[in-house]
């Protein structure tokens, strides 16, 4: 269904090599993002999952290759402009100490002020949307200092919502959050998705998380994509083992009828 | 909440307070010393005072105040956007060598060339934007990165001491004397001549500084999540440097090195009125402020000797410091 995407997609990567210095991460990565699907990147440490997201959202220079955004080289675009189109919550962000929820939210609508502008209704209406989709209305007054990690996690989403992007790219966004906490905001990043019309990439570590909320999933190892498609289509006990070397058995998921991924241990294996 | 209901009468009660006791002290300036009434004071100001009265205050004193309250201002912004962008509070012009690289450009001018006034302002600039420079290219890779902007910066400022030192110590006692007048950081004998120069440069940099303040705050939060937000990195940091280096080499090159006013000035503000807006102009303020009280207290505390400012701002930053240290080790 998924698996041969149009080639309209909104967000785009030819041919991408990237690396830090010398060290190569990838090599001749093409990976086109679904418009309005959730695509989840999964894959083992230092796979380049991260580094893929770096580059679709112009952090990182690939050293060769393009990433194409709405049909245009991502590097030609303003940064500011990128901005307006595309959100990206990076792995870790500073709080600047001392600073009030609702300011550190408000700080979403840089991509959308001039300089010397003057905050006007519709930041207002961004930021008042952005804060009760995450849930942190009653932490308005609040200092981010004062926050627990969770609440910290979904004050930081809160201002990437504010920018009001089509495109949502997030780096591990689950982590510091406990279950409870991480299945909100999945379930937020799915209602973003089938009602807010968003086109969301997101890096997770959790496989079932994965299954149970990408519409779309891509499955990376060494900086190859091994597969990609809806989970039901191609998360297989072989896949698993081939990407991280697990071995372990699918079941249906009781609930939501995607694939549960049961690893073995050495004892079963 | 309370707590930030009453952080924001704070900001305004600094925002207000700080241009007020600036004028305070701006007047009881230009009144103290010959002691004049606050009437012939604004007098001489409006031209309708004796001869002699109007002089003094406008052409001896008022240059002086205007001085220091402007110098005091371009080094507080300076030292806002240093320790902004180093996200570290020690990062600050003279702590990165900016100020011991203009020491090092006057020397060599007054020692191996026999520079007079002239070219002791120019070598001071090209001191100051030299090794700024430098710092910047040798911490340049693949960006910058704070930390080791701040580690070289304190890496030359080693450097050029020791550079300083030899050439004081191979200078004739004339030069000797000469270069450790301007190294003290003096207000002494400020004419409308000598500050108009610099009043444009510090001016176009206060400006400039404003208008990147949004920015500043935003790369606060780290390089990703500025770029994220759509703030060019790359160049927001050399802009901010380019400001701040201005603003340091205007002050230094109109006044000698006056040290410690970039390091305290933005953390004196921050603890009066904690604000993300408003924290560049409160340092400027605080600045402003410091220096005219710094220039007060030189001329003023040990008649009849006169000391230079920059003597005075030391005072006033190792105090500060100290205090800090104290405060820091007892809550431990």
């Amino acid at each position: 269904m998924t698996a041969l995407t149009p080639p309209s997609s909104r967000l785009r990567a030819d041919n991408l090599t990237l690396g830090y210095q010398r060290k190569i991460i990838a090599r001749d990565l093409s990976i086109d993002i679904p418009d309005g699907e959730l695509t989840v990147i999964i894959g083992p440490n230092a796979c380049g999952k991260s580094t893929l997201l770096r580059a679709l959202s112009r952090l990182m220079r690939p050293e060769q290759g393009r990433v194409w955004l709405d049909g245009r080289a991502i590097n030609d675009y303003a940064t500011k402009e990128v901005a307006r189109r595309l959100g990206l919550l990076p792995q870790s962000s500073n709080a600047p100490g001392d600073i009030r929820v609702a300011d550190l939210v408000a700080r979403g609508r840089y991509p959308h002020q001039r300089l010397f502008s003057r905050w006007c209704a519709e930041d207002e209406r961004a930021v008042a949307q952005a804060m009760r989709d995450t849930g942190v209305v009653e932490l308005a007054d609040r200092s981010v200092d004062t926050l627990s990690g969770g609440q910290r996690q979904r004050v930081w989403i809160a201002m990437v919502l504010a920018q009001q992007t089509p495109l949502l790219l997030l780096d591990e966004p689950t982590t510091w959050l406990d279950i409870a906490h991480q299945i909100d905001l999945l379930e937020l990043l799915r209602e973003l998705n089938r009602n807010g019309g968003h086109t969301l990439v997101v890096v997770l570590h959790d496989l079932n998380h994965a299954c149970r909320y990408a519409s779309h999933l891509v499955a990376m190892r060494g900086g190859r994509i091994v597969a990609q498609g809806p989970p039901a289509a191609i998360v297989t006990a072989q896949l698993v083992e081939q990407v991280f070397g697990l071995r372990c058995i699918i079941i249906d998921d009781p609930v939501s009828h995607t694939p549960l991924i049961v690893p073995l241990g050495r004892a079963q294996a | 909440m309370n707590r930030f209901a009453s952080a924001r009468a704070r900001q305004t009660i600094t925002a207000v307070g700080l241009p007020l006791a600036c004028l305070a002290l701006a007047l009881y300036s230009l009144c103290a010393g010959s002691t004049l009434g606050i009437g012939q004071a604004f007098d001489a100001l409006r031209g309708t005072a004796p001869h002699n009265i109007y002089v003094m205050v406008t052409q001896w004193r008022l240059p002086r105040v205007a001085t220091a309250l402007l110098l005091g201002a371009g080094l507080g912004a300076s030292g806002a956007i240093f320790q902004s962008l180093m996200r570290n509070p020690l990062g600050s012009p003279d702590i990165m060598g900016f100020n011991t690289g203009a020491h090092s450009a006057v020397l060599i001018a007054i020692v191996l060339f026999g520079g007079g006034p002239t070219a002791i302002v120019g070598a001071a600039l090209a001191g100051v934007i030299l090794s700024a420079v430098v710092v910047y290219l040798l911490a340049w890779h693949n960006g910058i990165q704070p930390f080791r902007l701040i580690i070289i910066g304190i890496a030359i400022r080693a450097l050029l001491v020791s550079l300083n030192t030899w050439l004081v110590v191979g200078a004739s006692l004339e030069s000797a004397l000469t270069a450790g007048l301007w190294s003290a950081g003096s207000l002494n004998g400020m004419t409308w001549a000598k500050i108009v120069p610099v009043t444009l440069p510090i001016t176009i940099a206060l400006i400039l500084a404003l208008a990147l303040s949004r920015r500043m705050r935003l790369l606060e939060m780290g390089d990703d999540a500025a770029c994220a937000l759509g703030v060019p990195v790359e160049t927001s940091r050399l802009l901010l440097i380019l400001t701040g280096v201005i603003l340091t080499a205007a002050a230094t090159a109109a006044a000698g090195p006056i040290s410690f006013i970039a390091l305290v000035a933005p953390q004196i503000s921050r603890r009066l009125a904690s604000s993300q807006t408003l924290a560049l102009p409160l340092a400027a303020l605080t600045g402003a402020l410091l220096l005219l009280a710094a220039d007060v207290a030189a001329q003023r505390l040990f008649i009849p000797y006169q000391l230079p400012v920059g003597v005075v701002t030391v005072c006033i930053g190792g105090i500060y410091l100290i205090g800090l240290l104290l405060r820091e080790s007892r809550k431990k």
